[in-house]
């Protein structure tokens, strides 16, 4: 027979350490008597780290660390005993849920889940003044050997200000860098001014009770009473429950009641939403917008007259456009503009926006280099178009490459398919390629070709304008 | 005299109370950046329990209870006498992070009576989550309530901030809704629903942040006289074409200083946790809207007994089912039955032949199911056949269990 003594609480090292030995020696489970206690040295166990490492499946290794947190004496013997198999034939073990010693395992680590799990529930700080200023402290008093498995929730959740739990088994304190293991506490250490917030807290959790919904059944299952002496909320139960009764009673015997108001018709015709009527009233609701896509730092907005001819829309602003915002003003709007000299269009007469209002960029050194806007992105912009165009009404509306047909249209549309004439909706328009996409083009002969191909397009809008006069 | 913090608190949380959802999950688990507060743990934390067995996991407040509207169902409504107060943007703000650094709770869920107009009220909320984020790097949990008269853009934006946004749908006819709340449409509604439904789906795909956890939305039961199954009808519509993550199910409770328009007396709690059931079994267990009708008298679930029983009485010649050889559909029909059970039994069967002692070691549900089941020790079919057979495991007092 093999004796383990292993430190009290939650002992994985130890536990570790002994299986790795005992299964070099290939001890059976029968013949090791596990044990625990701070008094005595570990017998029969070889020193740390000279036995050599077993590999073990990763579901049972994180089975293992949980379940040493359990308080039953027999824990590290099941453990045993589950890996002994698992290392004999049994690898899969753990997927036999109704096997004797998996099933009452799975229990423990329930148990241990459930009061890790409560412990990020029911820990409630407390402000204290200290050195650094201001300190956060709690007082919590868990079921099994849980500390050390339950700290990580707390530094994730709060790493920018001071904070300490204190616990019968050890204390945790965190100093916004680290976090560092104490020895037990008790409850008179924690000494807390009192808190307006955790009134206020006290006075919450009486409001959002519904009294006519009483059931102390369902809150004991799920808020066990042996951790209500250390929630300041538990105080105010008592007398909530006694009340509800006689507050429902009041509720169905009052009278239905009267009207004190008249009907507001006018307010209410003011509340629902009415889309802005002014091209000023849009415009400024999309400047004290955020950027839905990445970067973005202003929205660059259309310009131009009201009930034009043309309206021309882009995909987004550039670089150039978002330091000087306003549209078409960089390399694109060069050859935009010179497209439209040559097919004897005035840019101050069209109206002039871009599909997506910020310029989406990805920061490289010092380059912000464009990015296309995604169907999602365009469409947070979407409305704001059909809303622009509504108020605009401009005869006939010439698209700029795919995100602009893909945002008027609201599907997406293919340029090389569908270009030239036709319709977004009820509204006229003509689908053409982007200006930047010329600028792209390495071979100039090429280019030339596409520039003139899009100064047909642009002679096609003029043509339909025309006709339509 | 202006009203403190703490005056406000009380009257404008016991205006939200009424709002049944409460969920702080179905996120992906993320956490603050330096110098931040929070994180989300994707499954949720309920911090606290009140009396009526209700988790209390975030901050359920209404940014005011002032309204334009008059729904009778709701406690805010114009003509109700109730005390009026209105938070700070900044006062709504402080509360979270306060509370929060406390561990009180996982986050804020927002709402508000219309004032002035549904954008302006929209947009106040709106600012209070993008407040939280952009100046305090609070990566708890939010949840906005979007008011579906708001334009569309503002849900855009309240996306941007938010976890879960919802729109409530509160009444599952059209009739119901123009004569108890005329001031809303349920075309607006749809509207809302399906815009915000697409973003979240584009955003998911192109792998942005919008509203993260999905929408849900509630459905107040016993104001009116829908059916169980016209409720459930519209949920699983609405699941269907809205991708909803949740449809919450609020049983109509008597509110202080009610309307005329309102029934008197409050429908049992228990058909709520039945309608709660029944969207389970639609969601997880593979049911249709046809085998709850089957299950349901007049379109009403039984009281008594849960649906899945209810079915299983009704269709006693799918049964019994083997534990060894039944395909999975079949083990989620078995009443007692849960998911993670037939899961287990699944993957324990590849390793032998399970066994009623076997069964009992993994479902607490056991002695419902028994009479369903065949195991590799136990064939049931003279239990089954019994007249007696609802009585017979269907204790009593099944009626308290909610």
């Amino acid at each position: 027979m093999v004796e383990i003594q292993l430190k009290s609480g939650a002992d994985f090292e130890g536990f570790r350490q002994a299986v790795r030995s005992l299964l070099e020696n290939g001890t059976t489970p029968e013949n090791v008597a596990w044990g625990n206690s701070d008094a005595r040295e570990r017998f029969n166990v070889a020193p740390e780290n000279s036995a050599t490492r077993i590999s073990l499946p990763a579901d049972v290794v994180s089975l293992a660390k949980l379940v040493v947190c359990h308080t039953d004496p027999e824990r590290y013997g099941l453990l045993y005993d589950l890996i002994w198999r698992v290392k004999h034939g049994e690898r899969h073990l753990l997927d036999v849920a109704c096997d004797p010693t998996v099933h009452r395992l799975e229990r423990m680590r329930k148990a241990i889940a459930r009061d890790i799990h409560k412990m990020h529930a029911f820990v409630r700080f407390q402000s204290t003044p200290s050195d650094d200023g201001e300190r956060f402290v709690a007082w919590f008093e868990p079921q099994f050997f849980i500390l050390h498995e339950a700290s990580s929730f707390f530094v994730s959740r709060f790493p920018s200000f001071a904070w300490s739990i204190l616990t019968p088994l050890g204390s945790l304190h965190w100093n916004r860098h680290q976090l560092t293991a104490g020895g037990p506490a008790s409850k008179s250490d924690l000494k807390a001014p009192e808190d307006e917030f955790e009134k206020g807290w006290i006075e919450y959790y009486r409001s959002t009770f519904n009294p006519a919904r009483l059931n102390t059944k369902l809150m004991r299952a799920e808020m066990p009473k042996r951790y209500w002496q250390n929630l300041p909320e538990a105080s105010a139960m008592g007398d909530m429950i006694r009340a509800a009764a006689r507050r429902v009673d009041d509720m169905l015997e009052a009278p239905p009641s009267i009207s004190i108001k008249r009907s507001p018709e006018r307010a209410l015709l003011r509340s629902t939403g009415s889309p802005p009527l002014s091209l000023e009233a849009l415009n400024e609701i999309i400047t004290a917008s955020d950027a839905f896509v990445p970067g973005g730092t202003r929205a660059v907005l259309g310009e131009g007259p009201l009930r034009p001819d043309l309206a021309f829309i882009g995909e987004q602003p550039g670089d150039q456009e978002d330091i000087q915002g306003r549209p078409f003003v960089g390399p694109a709007g060069a050859i935009f503009d010179r497209a439209l000299a040559a097919s004897g269009i005035s840019r101050a007469e069209c109206y002039i926006t871009n599909a997506v209002k910020h310029f989406k960029y990805e920061q490289r050194g010092k380059r912000r280099i464009h990015q296309t806007p995604t169907h999602g992105e365009i469409k947070h912009y979407r409305w704001w178009l059909q809303e622009e165009l509504k108020i605009v009404q401009p005869k006939l509306v010439v698209a700029l490459g795919a995100s602009a047909a893909f945002a008027l249209a609201g599907r997406p549309v293919k340029v090389s398919e569908s270009r030239g004439l036709t319709k977004f909706d009820t509204v006229p328009a003509v689908l053409t390629i982007h200006p930047s996409y010329i600028l792209r083009l390495q071979d100039k002969a090429q280019a030339e070709t596409e520039f003139a191909k899009f100064v047909a397009d642009l002679n096609l809008a003029r043509a339909c304008l025309a006709e339509a006069a | 005299m202006a009203m403190t913090l703490f005056e406000k608190l009380p009257i404008l949380a016991d205006a939200a109370k009424y709002d049944a959802s409460c969920a702080s999950s179905g996120g992906p688990k993320h956490k603050a950046k330096q110098g931040g507060l929070g994180s989300t743990t994707g499954a949720g934390i309920c911090h606290s329990y009140t009396p009526d067995g209700r988790c209390v996991s975030l901050l359920k407040i209404l940014l005011t209870n002032y309204c334009l509207y008059d729904c009778a169902y709701c406690i805010n409504r114009r003509s109700s006498n109730v005390r009026r107060a209105r938070f700070s943007v900044d006062e709504v703000v402080t509360l979270t992070t306060e509370f929060y650094k406390r561990n009180y709770i996982e986050g804020l869920f927002l709402s508000s009576g219309i004032i002035r107009s549904a954008d302006y009220t929209m947009e106040q909320m709106m600012l209070v989550a993008k407040k939280l984020r952009r100046e305090h790097g609070f990566a708890g949990y939010i949840h906005l309530k979007t008011i579906p008269e708001a334009s569309p853009w503002l849900i855009e934006q309240a996306g941007l901030w938010a976890d879960r946004l919802s729109i409530n749908l509160e009444l599952s006819r059209e009739t119901s809704l123009r004569k108890l709340a005329p001031e809303k449409n349920a075309e607006t509604i749809q509207f809302a629903m399906r815009q915000t439904g697409e973003r979240i789906a584009e955003a998911k795909k192109e792998k942005r942040r919008f509203s993260p956890a999905g929408q849900s939305t509630q459905i107040i039961v016993g104001a009116d006289d829908a059916s169980d199954l016209d409720v459930l009808r519209s949920s699983s519509r609405m699941y269907e074409k809205y991708k909803l993550k949740r449809v919450y199910y609020s049983g109509f409770s008597p509110i202080p200083d009610a309307s005329k328009a309102l029934p008197v007396k409050a429908p049992p709690l228990v058909r709520e946790h039945r309608l709660y059931q029944a969207d389970w079994l639609l969601r997880y267990y593979e049911f249709s809207i046809e085998d709850l009708a089957s299950a349901s008298d007049d379109g009403m679930l039984d009281l008594g007994i849960d649906p899945k029983f209810a079915w299983a009485l009704k269709h006693r010649e799918a049964f019994p089912v083997d534990v060894n050889t039944a395909a999975r559909e079949m083990l989620l029909r078995v009443p007692g039955l849960g998911k993670r059970a037939v899961d287990q039994i699944i993957s324990s069967r590849r390793h032998h032949r399970l066994r009623a002692e076997d069964i009992r070691r993994l479902s607490p549900g056991f002695k419902r199911a028994l009479p369903f089941l065949i195991a590799a020790d136990h064939h049931s079919t003279a239990l089954l056949d019994r007249l007696d057979l609802r009585s017979r495991i269907a204790p009593s007092q099944q009626l308290e269990l909610f």
